[in-house]
């Protein structure tokens, strides 16, 4: 009895497996394009913050610059520019392709190229 | 809130004491009392759900473990095995934020995510404690990337700012986004609730049209309850990204 359940256990594991592996490539791409589509509405929802975000933090730099180097309309003009790049620079690190995200260089082979 | 024919719609975010003579003198205001609620209730849910210890779980253990699980895997897929370390605190944040978005949703309560003051107080919380773990655990390499790799060194006075304000606006839309959400969700409610009483005082027709901002106060509501978890899971899964490139070597 029990060499009988341990045996059909094992076909029984055996052929759950097999299902599991035949239905593999459908549950994976279910899954990832379930988190796909949670991702895809946080993407929409980040996207225009990340660049309001970028400009916000350029023009608060540039006046807080100002105001400290009393240069008032200099550094202002130079840190919008700059922030507003920074933000369309988050929107592009947020939209660009994932292969894009791979092929990206380790960190260390930054410096020496 | 709306009073007569006006709508004041930000009425409903000032803060003003809270329990009598005793908050008065504390100046304890409806935010902090909502934190603690949102506080206790996640704890206690947690404490009731999981005191049973059954190996097979009931529904409030079941879920109390499914929350557990979930800011588990978000934390150690996204992170990295290192991502053990970071999950009390991952999972924290998740479920302060998501008790604060719905418990605010409650009829006289309050949304202390809506309120900028908290929401940077959080996103300073995360940004440091990534610059702190980066410089750990990175030294002075965490500083090679504010230089794109590859790109010509004639660049570096371009690319370089640009870098470091892209990083800088990490927390400033980490805490815009959420604020400005939840802001908007709530203005929006008000609006459409006050809408329907401006209606209600024209007479018959009134009556019947001001069913119509309250059918849409539903559907804003169910909204408001996807807007809340989602605000939650990108507060939480931007931590775990910007903490992943924290412990990055």
């Amino acid at each position: 009895m029990g060499k009988e359940t341990d045996s059909s256990r094992h076909a029984f594991d055996r052929r759950l497996k097999q299902a599991m592996d035949r239905n593999n490539p459908d549950l994976a791409a279910q899954a990832t394009g379930q988190g796909g589509d949670m991702t895809t509405v946080g993407t929409v929802l980040r996207a225009g913050t990340e660049m309001v975000a970028g400009l916000v933090v350029g023009v608060a730099m540039g006046w807080g610059l100002d105001r400290w180097l009393g240069c008032r309309p200099l550094f202002l003009i130079l840190f919008s520019l700059l922030g507003g790049a920074a933000g369309v620079l988050n929107v592009w690190r947020l939209v660009r392709p994932q292969d894009a995200l791979e092929d990206k260089p380790d960190p260390q082979a930054g410096p020496d190229r | 809130m709306a009073a007569g024919s006006t709508i004041d719609a930000l009425g409903q975010f000032e803060l003003h004491p809270v329990l009598g003579g005793l908050g008065e003198a504390l100046r304890f205001s409806q935010s902090p009392l909502m934190m603690i609620v949102a506080s206790v209730a996640v704890l206690a849910f947690l404490y009731v759900g999981m005191r049973p210890r059954a190996v097979v779980p009931g529904r409030l253990q079941a879920a109390a473990e499914i929350c557990y699980d979930f800011i588990h895997d978000m934390a150690v897929d996204t992170i990295g095995p290192e991502g053990r370390a970071f999950f009390p605190f991952v999972f924290t944040l998740f479920f302060f934020i998501l008790a604060g978005n719905y418990l605010g949703l409650l009829p006289f309560s309050f949304a202390f995510t809506s309120h900028v003051a908290v929401t940077v107080a959080l996103a300073l919380m995360v940004f440091v404690l990534s610059v702190i773990v980066s410089l750990k655990v990175q030294g002075a390499k965490f500083f090679a990337h504010f230089m794109p790799a590859g790109a010509p060194a004639a660049l570096a006075p371009l690319l370089v700012p640009i870098e470091i304000l892209s990083f800088l606006s990490r927390p400033v839309s980490l805490s815009i986004r959420l604020f400005a959400n939840m802001v908007a969700g709530h203005v929006m409610l008000e609006m459409f609730a006050a809408f329907t009483i401006m209606l209600a005082g024209l007479g018959l027709i009134g009556d019947v049209l001001a069913v119509g901002p309250v059918v849409i106060n539903v559907a804003l509501m169910a909204l408001e309850l996807l807007v809340g978890a989602l605000q939650a899971y990108v507060f939480a899964i931007l931590t775990c990204i910007y903490l992943r490139e924290a412990v990055a070597h």
